[in-house]
């Protein structure tokens, strides 16, 4: 029997195991529309493209699945780009469809024509322009295949009208096989060995964990090689969440706003083995004064990533959750009294997370931003589900919500995406109803994608907002401050919106809390509430991020409070 | 360094942009790049001519092999290879100067392939040395045009 391209679409996505998509429609995509109206497939209507592709972001981090989102031709299309560079850049499965004009009509300047696959070509891990109905079921497996495998990454499919019209006798192919792209799963044996021998020889060797461990669900692999190695973990940003934050051996967060016991310990190892984390500049700070005495190990399933920013000196191409238990089960015949040799370099470590610990004052009067976060790290014991805007709400969430699990922060590491954090909770919520999903916001971020609060409405997503509002661009203003004399260049938001009143006018609940002794009842109200709340925190407007290595500076050149 | 390398790539609409666009993206240079079909015709072969350190050039190599519709990837400069390109020259062929084209054109086994009152148009295919050699020797006579392919390349044996 035939079918259109629109209904070969909607079937090859239930075949692929889609249940939701994030959408917006227009013209080109009308026929998508229909196709979608009777299917058994879930359609989220955001109110704003690129708050369609960063739920579909937060769906998939949150739920390691692969994020679909559809939106039309032209500005729909465009409208998606930060969504998908924001998911490009952290690494993120997602499946975009854009529409896109007839194919007679491509190159004609015609009506809401754009060529997305030109635009997006150096933010997608691969992209399609679908020019033949008989393609489109082998493309569409293919996108599903390249995004959720290997490095996975955001593939894009242009779908120009005319072939979504047209119809075919549907075929689905059941293999994929792409000769240009496969992916190393297995990290070398060899290679392996070397990594064990050098951790062996280490004495003061250190765990250098990114959003891989995550990716790969390598979190057993990452604790049993700690545990069983006594050897102190820290964390990128992206690796939050794949080791826990309590566990004695975590050093928490490194880098430009990392704790101090990480950024001395990186900098003082003899040995960093880096699993899944690509060595960026706001972690290694001054690149030649990096870990200048460390060996280094790396491994990661994208050979292009190792030895870009910081060469290796032992490579390893892999899989971290194979690498790992190849790594274990190697250590594992050694005989080694761990806890003995290490013990040295873990007092040290230790003795510089006691000494400078992250810390700030909550007064009587104002509210103290990290306050809210650790009460918010109280009143949902570190089980829920966060995510982030960008800025100072950002890096104080990072250090003060203790994450406990994987894919429980969701916050835009690699591009520092402003309004990602709303949308990317509402797509977490879809993901997880019954779980607690809250985006830590600053003033500023929260209003680049404040209109999804219609989403959350209309879906009933009980999601939850605290604003840290300071009525600046937090995280501008403390560079402006402690780099540019406190010249606040534009960087003050002179004119907020009530944002209670605005919570309201969309039908959710809007709270305004200007009292430490209110924050942890308020926090408590919101989750008893089954809607979305919007919790105006009016707090310390020129509290500063510290640690914080000035940028171009060593890590160990840390300013502190 | 200078390396030369060949990328055996699917023949799809928009490859040559993605190889293109890799290269502008990241700040690697370009100095040559010839592309046509190969033996299987649907796959495309590109020869570039680019320049870095070991540790750019690593990171050519490795970004090339990421992208989905590259095939593989061979750098030659680790190896022995036969490199060519080949230029047309047009040139100022007074009746007095032509005698001389053809000598010069004869020592290189170059070919004229166009002839009007005016200009001679010379084909010579050879190594780049060659190549730059053949340029220079007719020089002073007066070039009016070069046309030149960037150079093609395949391992030997
Ligand atoms: C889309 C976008 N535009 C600009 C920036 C630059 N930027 C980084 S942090 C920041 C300030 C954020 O202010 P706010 O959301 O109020 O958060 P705060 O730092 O006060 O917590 C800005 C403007 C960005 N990261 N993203």
């Amino acid at each position: 029997m035939k079918k259109t391209g629109a209904e070969i679409l909607i079937e090859c996505l239930i075949k692929e195991g889609v249940d939701t998509i994030f959408g917006y429609p227009g013209g080109a995509v009308l026929p998508i529309y229909d196709a979608l109206f009777k299917a058994p497939i879930k359609h989220i209507l955001v109110r704003h493209e690129q708050g369609g592709v960063h739920a579909a972001d937060g769906y998939a981090r949150a739920s390691g699945k692969v994020g679909v989102c559809l939106v039309t031709s032209g500005p729909g299309a465009t409208n998606t780009v930060t969504g998908i560079a924001t998911a490009y850049m952290d690494s993120i499965p997602l499946v975009i469809l854009t529409g896109q004009v007839p194919t007679a009509m491509i190159g004609n300047d015609a009506f809401q024509e754009a060529d997305i696959v030109g635009i997006t070509r150096p933010c997608t891990k691969h992209n399609y322009l679908v020019r033949d109905i008989n393609d489109l079921s082998t493309i569409i497996k293919e996108a599903f295949y390249i995004a959720s495998t290997g490095k996975p990454g955001p593939v894009l499919i242009d779908l120009p009208k005319d072939v979504m019209a047209a119809s075919t006798i549907f075929k689905y192919p059941e293999k994929v096989h792409i000769r240009g792209y496969q992916p190393t799963y297995e990290g070398h044996i060899g290679q392996v060995k070397k990594a064990s021998d050098a951790l062996m020889a280490a004495k003061r060797p250190i765990l250098f964990i990114g959003g891989g461990i995550i990716l790969s669900s390598a979190y057993k692999e990452l604790l049993e090689l700690s545990e069983f190695t006594h050897t102190p973990v820290t964390t990128t940003l992206m690796g939050l969440g794949g080791f826990p934050s309590d566990h004695p051996l975590s050093l928490g967060m490194c880098g430009m706003h990392g704790t101090f016991s990480s950024n001395m310990a990186l900098t003082n190892t003899d040995l960093i083995i880096g699993i899944g984390a690509r060595f960026d500049d706001r972690v290694t700070g001054k690149v030649d004064e990096f870990a200048t005495g460390a060996k280094i190990v790396h491994i990661d399933i994208d050979p292009t990533s190792i030895s870009k920013n910081i060469p290796a000196h032992i490579p390893i191409v892999g899989d971290a959750k194979d690498v790992l238990k190849k790594l274990i089960g190697l250590l594992k015949k050694e005989k080694k009294n761990w806890k003995k040799d290490n013990q040295e370099w873990l007092n040290q470590v230790e003795e510089w997370k006691v000494t400078h610990p992250l810390s700030y004052k909550q007064g009587k009067n104002i509210i103290k931003p990290q306050y809210v976060i650790e009460q918010i790290h109280e009143v949902t014991k570190g089980e829920a589900i966060i995510t982030t805007e960008v800025g100072q709400n950002q890096m104080w969430t990072a250090q003060y919500y203790k994450f406990k699990r994987p894919r429980t922060l969701l916050t835009s590491g690699g591009l520092g995406t402003m309004g990602y954090g709303f949308p990317a909770a509402i797509g977490a919520q879809v993901a997880f109803p019954d779980k607690i999903v809250f985006d830590i916001a600053g003033d500023g971020s929260i209003q680049m994608n404040i209109q999804e609060l219609a989403t959350a409405v209309q879906y009933r997503l009980p999601v939850k907002v605290a604003i840290l509002n300071n009525s600046f661009l937090g995280m501008v203003r403390q560079w402006q401050e402690l780099f540019y004399n406190k010249r606040y260049s534009y960087s003050c938001m002179e004119c907020q919106p009530d944002f209670v009143k605005l919570a309201e006018a969309y039908g959710a609940v809007g709270l305004r809390v200007e009292n430490p002794d209110d924050v942890k009842k308020a926090l408590k109200e919101a989750i008893e509430i089954p809607k979305p709340v919007l919790i105006d925190f009016i707090v310390d407007r020129e509290e500063n991020v510290y640690p914080m290595v000035p940028a171009g500076k060593p890590i160990s050149e840390m300013l502190l409070v | 360094m200078r390396h030369t390398i060949s990328v055996l790539v699917e023949n799809k609409f928009g490859v040559l942009s993605r190889i293109a666009g890799l290269f502008s993206g990241r700040g690697f240079n370009i100095e040559s790049l010839s592309v046509a079909e190969s033996l299987d015709p649907n796959v495309s072969r590109m020869t570039i001519v680019t320049r870095g350190d070991d540790r750019v050039i690593e990171q050519v190599t490795k970004q090339l092999n990421k992208l989905v519709d590259v095939i593989k990837v061979i750098d030659h400069t680790e190896e022995k290879f036969v490199g060519r390109e080949l230029a047309l020259i047009k040139i100022n062929a007074e009746p007095q100067l032509r005698e001389e084209i053809l000598r010069i054109a004869e020592i290189f086994r170059g070919k004229v392939v166009d002839v009007s009152s005016k200009t001679y148009t010379v084909e010579v295919t050879g190594d780049e040395e060659k190549v730059e050699a053949f340029i220079e020797m007719l020089k002073p006579l007066g070039i009016k045009e070069i046309a030149r392919t960037g150079k093609i390349a395949m391992s030997r044996g």
